[in-house]
Formats: C-alpha cells, sequence, structure tokens
C-alpha cells in the first residue's frame, strides 16, 4: 500500500502570548515555540499503522518554510520512507485552497492508495487542505475519521459527528483520509531513529517543480486582530490560600457548596 | 442579483441548529443585498422538515430523493453544484458542522468559486462577501476579502452566530432532480450510538472538567479527589478523551456532551471554541489556568491564574472544611 501523509509545522500558540506583526496581517513568529500540528501526528501514525499492517511505503509531504524540514525529519523517524518540502518561501501568501493545489502539483509523479491528513490545522484553522486536495485529485474523502480498516480495494470508516455520534462509512480507494485526533496513541521515536533520520534526504519542491498548477488564493487576509472581549472573568489574585478563600467564598454565597 | 442560498442540514429526521444559525444570517445578508434567502433542502421524506423551514426562508427548493436521506459529501456535493450552477447565487451559506467541513471546500473546489471556511461572521461589501475567522488557537481573528467570482462559497461555525426567529413564509419550490453521482465511492452504512457509562454528566449539578493541563494521566485522580470534595463529577476537554485517561462519555463540547450544570469548574482547559460549545450555557463557571489569555476566561465568571497543582489541593481542603 502506498500512502502519503500530509503534515504541517506550526506555531504552539494554546499556552503561548500571542501577537500580530508590524505587518497587521501575520503572527508575530518571535518567542513562539513550532511543532507538528497535532492532528497530524495522529495521520502520520495511521500512516504507520497502515504500512505495518499492509506493508507499502509511506511520503510525507509538507508545505512549509525550511524549519518545516524538522516534522518530516520525526516523520522519517517513526516511519516514513520519503520526506518532500514545498518551499513556501518561493510561493508568497498562502490560504487553504493555494496549498492544496502546491501540494497537488507535488505529488503527481507519486503513486497512492491512501492518503492521510489532519482534519485541520490549528494556526489558520481552515479545514480545507485535505478536502481541497481530493477534490483536485478527483478521489473520495471524508473528515473527522476516527476508525479505518481497509480490505480488497475499500475502507470502512467511523466518522466523528456531533454529540459523541459517529457515522460508519465505506469509501473506495485510492481515497484522503482526514483523521480526528484520538483515532490512535502517536508514538515516540526513538533517539537512535532520530539520529538515523537526520542523515536522510529530503526532497524539496521549488517554483520550477510545479509548472501547469494553477495557483490561485480564494482569500487574502485584510487584517489580523485579537479579538474585542466582550466578557471576561472576574481572576482572584493571591496566594492559593488567598485564592481558595475567596473562590470557596464565592461558591458557600451562591449555595452551591 | 442573485439569492442568498443556505444548505439546510438535517440528521435523522431533525434539522440541526447550526441550519437556523446559518439562516438568520442568510436572512440578514438577503435583506442588506435587496434579495431573497433561498433555503436549500436535499431529502427523504421532507414533509415535516419544509414545515418548520417555512418562517425561516423567503423560498425552500427541496429535492426529494431517497439518495438524500443521510448526508453523504459525495452525494450533496454534485446535487448542489447542480442546483448553484441553476440558481447562480450571489453567496451560499453551509454551516461548518461534521458535515460541512467536508462538503464546503469540495464544492468549492468542484464549482472553482471563491470560498472560505469556519466564519464566525460575514459582511457584505460592495456586492462581495467579507468575512471574519478565528485562528491561532482563537487567540487572534482575521478579516478576509474574496477574489473576485460569479459566486461566493462560505461555511459559518456552528454556536457563533444567535438563530434567530423568522417571520417569512416561504415559497416551497420542488426542484427538478439534481444530478447524482455518476458512480458511488463513498456509502453511508448506519449509525453508531454515543457510549454510555455510569455516570451521566449531563445530570450533574457540579461537573468538574479537567484538560491537557493536567500533563499525565496520574494526574487525574488529583481531579477525582478534588470533584468527590465539592460533590460534583468528573469530566474532561478533548486531549484527556483522546489520551484515554478518562472515557468518551466524561467528554464535555461539540464532538461530546453539551451540559448545563449550575456549577462547572474548568481545569487546565484553555477552552477551545469546540469546548466552549458544550458548556458556556453552565449557570456558573470557574477556570483555574495558568495561561491569563486562555479562551476559557472569556467565558467563566471567576478565575484563578496559576498553576492548578498548587491551587487545587488547597482549594480542596478550604471546600472540604466549608462542607463539613
Amino acid at each position: 500500500m502506498n500512502i502519503i501523509v500530509l503534515m504541517k509545522r506550526v506555531p504552539q500558540t494554546a499556552e503561548a502570548e500571542v501577537r500580530v506583526d508590524s505587518s497587521g496581517k501575520n503572527i508575530d513568529r518571535e518567542h513562539l515555540t513550532f511543532d507538528t500540528n497535532e492532528f497530524d501526528t495522529y495521520a502520520l501514525e495511521e500512516a504507520v499503522l497502515f504500512k505495518e499492517k499492509y506493508g507499502g511505503t509511506i511520503t510525507a509531504l509538507s508545505v512549509g518554510p525550511p524549519d518545516s524540514q524538522d516534522t518530516l525529519r520525526v516523520a522519517l523517524a517513526k516511519g516514513a520512507d520519503n520526506a518532500i518540502r514545498v518551499k513556501a518561501e518561493e510561493f508568497g501568501d498562502l490560504d487553504g485552497y493555494k496549498t492544496a493545489q502546491l501540494l497537488y502539483a507535488a505529488m503527481k509523479d507519486i503513486p497512492y492508495d491512501i492518503i492521510f491528513a489532519g482534519t485541520m490545522a490549528t494556526d489558520d484553522s481552515y479545514y480545507q487542505v485535505g478536502v481541497v486536495l481530493a477534490g483536485l485529485l478527483g478521489i473520495p474523502h471524508s473528515t473527522l475519521v476516527s476508525r479505518i480498516e481497509a480490505e480488497g480495494g475499500k475502507a470502512d470508516i467511523h466518522k466523528e459527528v456531533e454529540g459523541g455520534l459517529q457515522e460508519h462509512l465505506e469509501i473506495t480507494l485510492p481515497a484522503l483520509i482526514a483523521v480526528q485526533t484520538g483515532i490512535n496513541v502517536p508514538r515516540y521515536a526513538s533517539l537512535i531513529a532520530i539520529r538515523k533520520a537526520a542523515k536522510k534526504e529530503i526532497q524539496t519542491v521549488g517554483q520550477d517543480g510545479v509548472g501547469g498548477v494553477d495557483l490561485k488564493m480564494n482569500t487574502e487576509v485584510e487584517e489580523l486582530y485579537i479579538p474585542p472581549v466582550t466578557k471576561h472573568a472576574e481572576i482572584f489574585e493571591g496566594s492559593p490560600e488567598e485564592v481558595s478563600a475567596r473562590m470557596a467564598g464565592v461558591l458557600k454565597e451562591k449555595g452551591l457548596i | 442579483m442573485g439569492d442568498i442560498l443556505a444548505l439546510v442540514e438535517h440528521r435523522r429526521g431533525e434539522i440541526r441548529d447550526a441550519t437556523y444559525e446559518v439562516m438568520t444570517l442568510g436572512r440578514k445578508l438577503a435583506g442588506e443585498t435587496d434579495s431573497r434567502l433561498t433555503a436549500v433542502l436535499l431529502g427523504s421524506g421532507t414533509d415535516s422538515l419544509v414545515a418548520s423551514l417555512k418562517p425561516h426562508a423567503h423560498r425552500i427548493l427541496v429535492a426529494d430523493n431517497p439518495a438524500f436521506k443521510d448526508f453523504n459529501n459525495e452525494t450533496y456535493r454534485v446535487a448542489l453544484a447542480d442546483i448553484i450552477g441553476r440558481e447562480q447565487p450571489l453567496l451560499t451559506l453551509i454551516g461548518h458542522t461534521a458535515y460541512g467541513i467536508e462538503l464546503t471546500a469540495a464544492l468549492g473546489t468542484l464549482l472553482d468559486v471563491p470560498f472560505t471556511t469556519d466564519c464566525v461572521g460575514i459582511d457584505m461589501a460592495g456586492g462581495k462577501p467579507v468575512a471574519v475567522r478565528q485562528v491561532y488557537d482563537g487567540k487572534l481573528s482575521q478579516r478576509v476579502s474574496f477574489r473576485e467570482g460569479p459566486s461566493y462559497l462560505v461555511s459559518l461555525r456552528a454556536g457563533a452566530t444567535a438563530a434567530e426567529d423568522g417571520s417569512a413564509d416561504a415559497e416551497v419550490v420542488a426542484l427538478e432532480a439534481p444530478a447524482l453521482p455518476e458512480a458511488a465511492h463513498l456509502k453511508f452504512i448506519d449509525y453508531i450510538e454515543a457510549v454510555t457509562g455510569d455516570v451521566d454528566i449531563a445530570k450533574a449539578d457540579i461537573v468538574v472538567s479537567v484538560g491537557r493541563g493536567i500533563k499525565e494521566q496520574k494526574n487525574i485522580s488529583i481531579v477525582e479527589e478534588f470533584a468527590e470534595a465539592v460533590g460534583g463529577v468528573v469530566a474532561c476537554s478533548r486531549p484527556v478523551a483522546d489520551a484515554e485517561w478518562l472515557p468518551k462519555d466524561r467528554l464535555v463540547g461539540s464532538s461530546g456532551k453539551t451540559i448545563k450544570p449550575k456549577l462547572y469548574i474548568a481545569i487546565g482547559i484553555s477552552g477551545s471554541f469546540q469546548h466552549l460549545t458544550g458548556m458556556k450555557n453552565a449557570d456558573t463557571i470557574i477556570a483555574i489556568n495558568k495561561d491569563p489569555e486562555a479562551p476559557i476566561f472569556n467565558e467563566a465568571d471567576y478565575g484563578i491564574v496559576d498553576d492548578l497543582f498548587k491551587v487545587l489541593p488547597v482549594l480542596k481542603n478550604t471546600i472540604s472544611e466549608i462542607r463539613q
């Protein structure tokens, strides 16, 4: 089974202070740490589980700046056989649509039976790239996939919908499967594997490698800003003893304890 | 100028809440552009659905076909592309839901019309939409403009805008059979019901919920002891359920349970939009998190910005003493 996995390196903003840069359109990348998009770690793990079960090769593919190779090296260490970086620095602004077109151009000579992606990326939150890529390739897709088993040119999948309900679907391969977090438990790469992966080649694709693909953006960011706050919690300050006393006092007053 | 189209989403014979939100925005935009809001309903046995939709749109296009009984991104994509081609709307609105996620971008790609997804607000300016989106874990917003197109396509985040009652009386139009896929590559088989456990967090008055900040599985016991001290049940956000530190039926959020307890205590939860959807209607919300910018503090009534491992044991003892 030939497997492609789409990956992205993103700033870790969940617990960080985030600021807008001087252009007013981009995030200030200084003081932020970067790591693989969480959804993509599950996509990669599913690709490795597939390879272990069905055999074949894994190609990890990323559109991103040079430091995206760190994410691709982790993929190589965990079980990917090849890694390709599309040089984002040569293509200007990107939205989900243009990113998918770049991926389409970069993978046109790679055989595949299944493409794994994350359902979304936590930086620009488009939920688009996998879905658009499937559309460009003319293959079926599903998103929020929480379980997959392949057999005889088809795959049995579970798709999460709202409220804990899931849908049981059957999809014809080749297909693009955008996974939900929790579909598996991503492994850690061993130190030996990381050392080995450091020596492997990461192919790159630039302007000259995407001929014939219509690169266009659907949308442009006009402004990036900190959203106005309409409501904020009353914050108790002080030592753990002081804040606990105040919090317990409020709960007692409200009859909650 | 073309109409505003809104796709009706339904499951198991019921219209989904996101559809009413989309139609509320659609009516507003139709008013601003001097056009109509046309709801598009693909379904099977649609009479009762049509009746519930009538006040909410100016016109309803109905395609009744067994192929549309359950959502299928392939079937819906082909049929909607046909309908949009015939109708030439100014703008098509779809809910950014488990269905909208896999439909909107696929439909936009097929039609080659400008689109974007997961928007929290849409305005019209000069005959084109301008969309507001939340990015970077909900900490920043962006305003985006579209390339020129014959028609636009936007998905609206479920729960991000309010649904209001409509007072229209829609004209109902049966659609001539829309196109269907030539071959089926995606088949709906059945539903798999949500798992149920020994405790129903939706029935508890006090819910103590734990998130990524708890760091390790062995620390879950700290939260369990705290919950016992306050007389509550333990719930969690997505990362804790993904790691299987707590069972899936304890998950609060759009992919889990939506709950309205008297008291919700969020511990080490940053507050993703999906999580907030599941708990924002609790009577009183308390958040304990070390990140002062965590979105949970914009939903909470009271907050403590500190290391949960320092605060929780002290708060537990303080509350235990009061309750004795």
